[in-house]
């Protein structure tokens, strides 16, 4: 196949946008298949060192989404995910990491068609971006330089 | 070594219709760790799940992943299915390959493709699985139900009748809350009282209910089904054991120019009092801060009137701690004073009343004893104006809600009014007619076509004192904002309804959460409307946002429902997807650093502080420990702890870390 096809992972909480998604696939709604939606209880529980996991791994764009605020399970677990986003978003600028490649909305489990919607306007975003090696190059070569140090060491005898 | 079952569901067509069922399974059986893998028509029937637990048996295996619907559909069938053949629940885990994957693509390579990755995510996230147990948390069987009014009364009641035990605390002296100082219901014009004291005192009489009048909760601790009450006993200075409720030292009390709290101030009352004739339980309580003996130091009346010997000036207060399962807060509402519209007369003008107190004048029971009279002078009213909306959907006053139950009391104040003052003249100002409910629209055109009240769509600008009269200046809209003046001899304003002055502050002592204007918040504002967001306490009535009776007392029986609910098991049995705080052997002891960010994250409360202690009984370290019966595992806790400490379980950082790297690792 000539065109690039983004890998994208999805973040999602079990309670809205998962359920949303389900939706999505009960009312036979068609969207492009480089999404791979991973379960959470919640947003508030999505750790942003997993996003950079992702990237690192080879991911090439990433969806957060979770409940509506005020609508969240756990009451407030989308807010902190909210403000958690908001400053890690300037940590990554700050680092020279392609914020335009992670989408963050919110997703009802009545919005199966806006679920359809993030996903293919985030597949073409990110096919448009082309394919993110350069934080994975950067993973590679700290995850060499990490293994170097420790294959340099002298191995530390307990008596 | 893993051993881990893949199983693919065709579900009949719905996923092999555009997913290569079988060569998703021939793939996974390549997979590392994977044991067996195979594909069915249909999984989740009964020869299906037998294929599970066969494979499960024959091949020992110590992992199951189900390739088929929505886990939010069948994950408890499966689970079910693996504990029947020994495997432990939690290490089965469900793939999405239909709602996420064949309903929503094409059929080609990429979908096939797609639901591979979706199986290897799972297969490498259920290596990672560790055999979980679910949680019990024992029970103790008896509510606390805070409020005595209609909410309070209905759901004790119902609570106590379904053989569980309750214990009410009711501020005032007396139970009966608002729905005691009405004087008639709308839609029916039954008489308040009439249908509220047999209540109340089937409350008094319950073997169920141990009832605490002239008490506030004080303390709330624990957790669902193991709370600790800890709740003052206010000093009534009269031994109740003693005292007969003969009355006679309320007739004797020289302070007899107290405001009465149950007549809105329109009527007064002695230092010794009960609060009407109909309290529950019908015997007096001192004021301290009026009465003379207290105040000066001189008096004893009442002491020497009383024919018992129940005066006992020098009683304290008393406290006392009650083991708890459940809470059913009930405390209803308030509604706002006259005095917050400066413009309709600053509370200075004694004739200008809010509903409540027009409901005293209306009632049998009141000051005037039904008759309608003005504070000022005594005379009837031959002119009254009502205005609804007095603060409520006014943003400007600080409460742009609708306070709900203001259009029908006022119809049917309007109403009273005709059916006491033959010949007199009401008219009503309002914004909108909101009838919504049984017989409700019906009553509002009955004041208006039997009983000819003036209903003016239009607000009231201001209202001053003239000649004795109070001219009301307003704007009739429906004639194109045309100026309207009319000479009142009386003013009702329907004020809004608010939160009660110490809502905030119980609110924190119970930590359940409240909105802007104090009102106690539900958990879920569709499904989940009488949970707070603290598992076993529960809410009904005004409190939660003012409603009128029908919607409170349906309210509490839902909430005591909820109770009832919860009391059927001496266990409660939970799920153990909750967050843990890892705990390792000395010197160590757990990763935790005691920094407490978990705390301000958790919108439960659920986190506690431990001291870990040395032999001589020094604390080594204080670290984080999660409160099983409270945490609801959302996790929240876990992307915030600063030493990975805290784990959710069934989500953990090892397991989110595993499924991502193998959606990704080619």
């Amino acid at each position: 196949m000539s065109e690039f096809e983004p890998k994208i992972v999805a973040f999602v909480c079990n309670w809205c946008t998962y359920a949303g998604a389900d939706l999505t696939g009960t009312s036979r709604i068609k969207y492009a298949s480089n999404v791979k939606i991973v379960r959470f209880p919640c947003t508030g529980r999505i750790d942003f060192m997993l996003l950079l996991k992702a990237f690192a791994e080879g991911a090439d764009g990433i969806i957060v989404s979770g409940c509506h605020p005020n609508d969240c399970h756990y009451t407030s677990g989308n807010f902190h995910a909210r403000r958690r986003w908001v400053i890690f978003r300037g940590l990554l600028n700050f680092m020279g990491i392609d914020v335009n490649r992670i989408q963050f909305s919110w997703v009802s489990a009545a919005e199966g068609a806006k679920w359809a919607d993030v996903v293919n306007s985030t597949v073409t975003a990110v096919r448009e971006l082309g394919p993110y090696t350069q934080y994975r190059k950067a993973a590679d070569y700290l995850a060499q330089q990490d293994q170097s140090i420790i294959d340099g060491q002298e191995a530390m005898i307990i008596k | 070594m893993s051993k881990i079952g893949v199983f693919i569901c065709h579900c009949g067509e719905n996923i092999s219709a555009t997913v290569d069922c079988e060569k998703v399974a021939a793939e996974a059986g390549k997979m590392d760790g994977v044991e067996f893998a195979t594909d069915y028509k249909y999984m989740c029937s009964d020869p299906g799940q037998t294929l599970i637990k066969n494979a499960i048996k024959e091949k020992g295996l110590t992992g199951v992943v189900v390739g088929a619907c929505s886990p939010r559909m069948h994950e408890p069938t499966f689970r079910k299915a693996c504990a029947e053949a020994g495997l432990n629940p939690y290490l089965c885990e469900m793939s999405n390959l239909r709602e996420h994957c064949s309903w929503v693509h094409e059929k080609n390579e990429q979908t096939t493709e797609k639901a591979i990755d979706l199986v290897k995510m799972l297969v490498e996230k259920v290596k990672k699985n560790k055999p979980l147990n679910a949680i019990k948390v024992p029970i103790t069987k008896k509510a606390l139900v805070i409020g005595g009014g209609i909410a309070g009364i209905q759901a004790a009641l119902d609570i106590a009748n379904a053989g569980q035990q309750v214990i009410m605390v009711e501020k005032e002296p007396s139970i009966g809350g608002h729905m005691s100082q009405l004087s008639e219901t709308f839609p029916t014009l039954d008489c308040s009282q009439c249908i509220l004291t047999p209540r109340m005192v089937e409350v008094a009489q319950h073997p169920n209910i141990t009832l605490y009048t002239y008490a506030e909760l004080e303390h709330l601790d624990g957790f669902i089904g193991n709370f600790k009450a800890t709740i003052r006993l206010k000093a009534k200075s009269v031994d109740y054991k003693l005292c007969t409720g003969c009355g006679l030292c309320t007739t004797k009390c020289p302070s007899k120019k107290i405001p009465s709290e149950f007549n809105e101030g329109l009527g007064m009352r002695t230092a010794i009092y009960t609060p009407f004739p109909q309290a529950v339980p019908n015997k007096p309580v001192i004021d301290r801060a009026n009465c003379t003996y207290y105040q000066k130091g001189k008096c004893k009346v009442c002491e020497k009137v009383c024919p018992t010997g129940a005066i006992q000036y020098d009683l304290p207060d008393q406290f006392i701690t009650e083991d708890i399962g459940a809470v059913v807060i009930a405390t209803g509402f308030n509604v706002l004073k006259t005095d917050f519209f400066p413009e309709y007369g600053y509370g200075k003008y004694a004739d200008v009343l809010t509903g409540l107190q027009f409901e005293r004048l209306a009632s049998a029971s009141g000051p005037t004893l039904g008759e309608i009279r003005r504070p000022s002078d005594g005379k009837v009213p031959k002119k009254i104006v009502f205005i609804a909306c007095s603060g409520s959907r006014d943003p400007a006053k600080g409460i742009p809600y609708c306070s709900k139950i203001c259009c029908m009391y006022t119809a049917k104040h309007a109403m009273l009014y005709q059916h006491k003052v033959h010949d007199g003249e009401s008219y009503v100002f309002y914004m909108d007619i909101r009838a919504g409910g049984k017989n409700y629209e019906e009553f509002v055109r009955r004041a208006i076509e039997d009983d000819g009240v003036n209903y003016i769509r239009g607000r009231v600008a201001r209202i001053y004192e003239k000649d004795g009269k109070y001219i009301v200046k307003g704007a009739d809209t429906l004639l194109g904002s045309k100026p309207v003046e009319i000479e009142a001899d009386m003013v009702v304003l329907a004020t809004a309804g608010v939160s009660n002055p110490g809502a905030e502050e119980l609110a924190q002592k119970m930590h359940v959460s409240y909105d802007a204007y104090k009102f106690f918040a539900e958990a879920h504002p569709k499904l989940k409307p009488v949970e707070t967001n603290t598992a076993g306490i529960f809410l009904c009535g005004a409190c939660q946002a003012p409603k009128d009776i029908p919607e409170t007392v349906g309210m509490a029986s839902g909430a005591a429902a909820k109770v009832i609910g919860l009391f059927s098991n001496s266990e409660l049995t939970r799920e153990p997807l909750i967050a843990v705080v890892n705990r390792s052997a000395p010197p160590v002891f757990s990763t935790c650093v005691g920094c407490f960010m978990c705390q301000t994250a958790c919108p439960y409360n659920a986190i506690e502080r431990e001291e870990i202690k040395g032999r001589d009984g020094s604390v080594i370290k204080t670290v984080a420990k999660v409160n099983p019966g409270l945490c609801q595992g959302c996790g929240t806790c876990v992307a915030f702890c600063r030493s990975k400490a805290i784990d959710m379980q069934g989500f953990s950082n090892e397991q989110m870390f595993a499924e991502v790297m193998a959606l990704l690792n080619e």
